[in-house]
């Protein structure tokens, strides 16, 4: 299984807005992006926080557009984008929206903040309201406009929910920089968030070692 | 998509040969091997024409057995276009309406550059085997020597295929302040020991033939049959399992049943059978000897202390291009230059084209190819 999403269109691998991205990353920056499609967010990182990026994608088309817009990009699984560098060569490396697609989450975790300083993830929470409805009243597995795939054709192999992820940050010794959660494009309300977002993006760094 | 509307492709037509000739009694050219070498003819062709700036220069590289005729044709009556005419052209990847595409032939090949065939100024007779043993460095020196010729300060890019993606490499390495991009396609930083085992088969059978005469044959019969052999076993290593199968498969050539006798041709055989024989018309045995040669040499990184620390040297941008079938320059080998490249934070893209034609792909797959080409060299006019 690859982590393709083929099927996907640029604009809805977009869940947690550019702009919330775009806000994280210091000027300046050495930035990797793991996914990273059309290469939009890097072509405005690049322009609005005068970034050095980088891209990694699977798919032969986004490669092409974004050796069209002049990034540079490597075609290729993520693990693999990331097993050859060397020990904090970026400041951040992006996941958007690629998470639960891929087959070794916390591995590839690790290798992020391996590379970088810090790893920005955003992943679909899939203990939203909708999806808890759907699942206990309707019996059926999830599919709505957050995650709008039946269970045999979706690319999401690996779903988890907000509360699984900050869980697992713990067992993998790392902090938790900055959280936002995201209730569709707006700024989810600050409390219940593994109820009421639907999208949740986390800064992590690896803990210092004691 | 987003940028290509290019206008319909077109030939290039009818395209001119030049010859420059350079070095002693004026300054020769010192080959890696510590030899002073000349005077050394280079055929090269041009397309398109320098912009009043020279920005739009493009030197394409040929691979093992290509010459300076790259694309258009040499005569109206001549059926065959150059070895790269999908490729460039008007409106093509290497688009001759925007930039100025030159190719040469490469020092110690047989298709008007100097060689082993070539009359040795000094006893009147080809070199043969008393050529100097030249490396892929050698060929870009001479390359540079031509360039200069041309007064073009600075290559928008260079580009080469196999043993022209090698060149490119060392272009980069060598004179990185004259590169504002290099392509790399279907090659590598160094043969692996299976890629050089196929080129020393090749240098036997050569070698072998009884009409080879220790090189000395260009007055006599020529060792037709050992270079037929050796072009038979490159052709196999440029297919692949699929792309043979597709084509052949295990159809025979004029029967319809198993004869059972040695009659019987299989397709893929008549096939090769054809591809060495005619290989013989066009190519000198010695010029086979010395470039497979010179590609077995052939290390990037061991003038400079490995290959990151070659890579390092390289200024320009960089697009690394392999074939998923390619089982003699495979992807595994375009990916160590690329991490090298992103190790250290050079602009570098690499891209694993899906294709079953082997090796041969960088001169099959024009069109996919040829987009990613197109953009990445759109985007390094635009941005240099």
């Amino acid at each position: 299984m690859s982590m393709t999403d083929q099927q996907l269109q640029p604009e809805q691998r977009v869940h947690i807005s550019y702009e919330r991205i775009i806000e994280l990353v210091e000027f300046g920056s050495n930035v990797l992006d793991l996914g990273c499609g059309d290469g939009e967010l890097l072509v405005r990182l690049m322009r609005e926080k005068q970034i050095r990026g980088r891209g990694v994608d699977i798919e032969e088309s986004m490669i092409l557009q974004c050796i069209s817009k002049g990034l540079s990009v490597f075609q290729g699984n993520l693990e693999e984008g990331l097993r050859d560098y060397p020990t904090g060569s970026y400041d951040y490396v992006i996941l958007n929206h690629t998470l639960q697609m891929i087959h070794d989450p916390a591995m590839l975790i690790q290798e992020m903040v391996r590379v970088g300083r810090y790893a920005v993830v955003n992943f679909p929470n899939f203990a939203h309201i909708l999806n808890r409805v759907q699942l206990a009243l309707g019996g059926r597995m999830p599919v709505n406009r957050n995650i709008p795939y039946e269970w045999y054709n979706t690319p999401n192999i690996h779903f988890c929910t907000r509360k699984d992820f900050v869980e697992l940050c713990s067992t993998l010794d790392l902090e938790i920089v900055r959280s936002i959660d995201m209730t569709r494009r707006h700024v989810a309300p600050p409390f219940l968030h593994n109820w009421l977002s639907t999208e949740t993006c986390f800064v992590l760094k690896n803990t210092p070692r004691k | 998509m987003s940028s290509e509307s290019s206008p319909v492709a077109e030939s290039l037509g009818i395209v001119q040969e030049h010859t420059y000739t350079f070095g002693p009694p004026s300054e020769p050219i010192i080959l890696e091997n510590g030899r002073a070498f000349g005077p050394i003819d280079v055929r090269y062709e041009t397309y398109g024409s320098l912009n009043a700036e020279c920005t739009n220069a493009i030197l394409i590289l040929h691979a093992f057995t290509g010459d300076a005729h790259a694309a258009g044709f040499h005569t109206p009556e001549s059926k065959h276009a150059g070895w790269w005419n999908d490729m460039i052209g008007p409106g093509k990847p290497f688009d001759t309406n925007k930039y100025f595409v030159i190719c040469s032939n490469v020092l110690g090949g047989c298709r008007g550059t100097t060689g082993p065939a070539s009359l040795d100024p000094h006893t009147g007779t080809p070199y043969a085997l008393s050529f100097p043993v030249i490396t892929i460095r050698d060929m870009v020196n001479v390359q540079k020597r031509l360039i200069d010729h041309l007064g073009i300060a600075r290559l928008l890019a260079v580009a080469g295929g196999s043993m022209g993606g090698m060149q490119a490499l060392e272009w980069s390495v060598a004179y990185p302040e004259m590169v504002a991009s290099s392509i790399v396609l279907a090659s590598t930083a160094r043969l692996t020991a299976q890629g050089i085992a196929f080129n020393a088969v090749g240098r036997n059978a050569i070698m072998s033939d009884p009409h080879f005469q220790s090189g000395n044959y260009y007055s006599y019969q020529l060792p037709a049959q050992g270079l037929s052999i050796a072009r038979m076993v490159g052709h196999i290593t440029y297919l692949s399992d699929e792309s043979m199968g597709m084509k052949f498969g295990r159809k025979l050539q004029e029967r319809a049943a198993y004869g059972f006798d040695f009659a019987d041709q299989f397709q893929v055989e008549s096939y090769l059978e054809y591809q060495g024989d005619k290989f013989v018309d066009r190519f000198d045995a010695n010029s086979y000897i010395y470039l497979s040669k010179a590609m077995d040499y052939y290390d990037l990184g061991e003038r400079y202390g490995g290959l990151e620390r070659a890579a390092a040297r390289i200024a320009g941008k960089v697009l690394v291009i392999s074939f998923t079938s390619d089982w003699l320059y495979p992807p595994y080998q375009a990916k160590e230059i690329v991490f090298a490249l992103m190790k250290a934070e050079k602009d570098v893209s690499y891209t694993e084209l899906n294709s079953p034609y082997g090796h041969d792909s960088f001169l099959l797959e024009t069109k996919r190819q040829g987009r990613l080409i197109s953009s990445f060299l759109g985007s390094v006019y635009e941005y240099d």
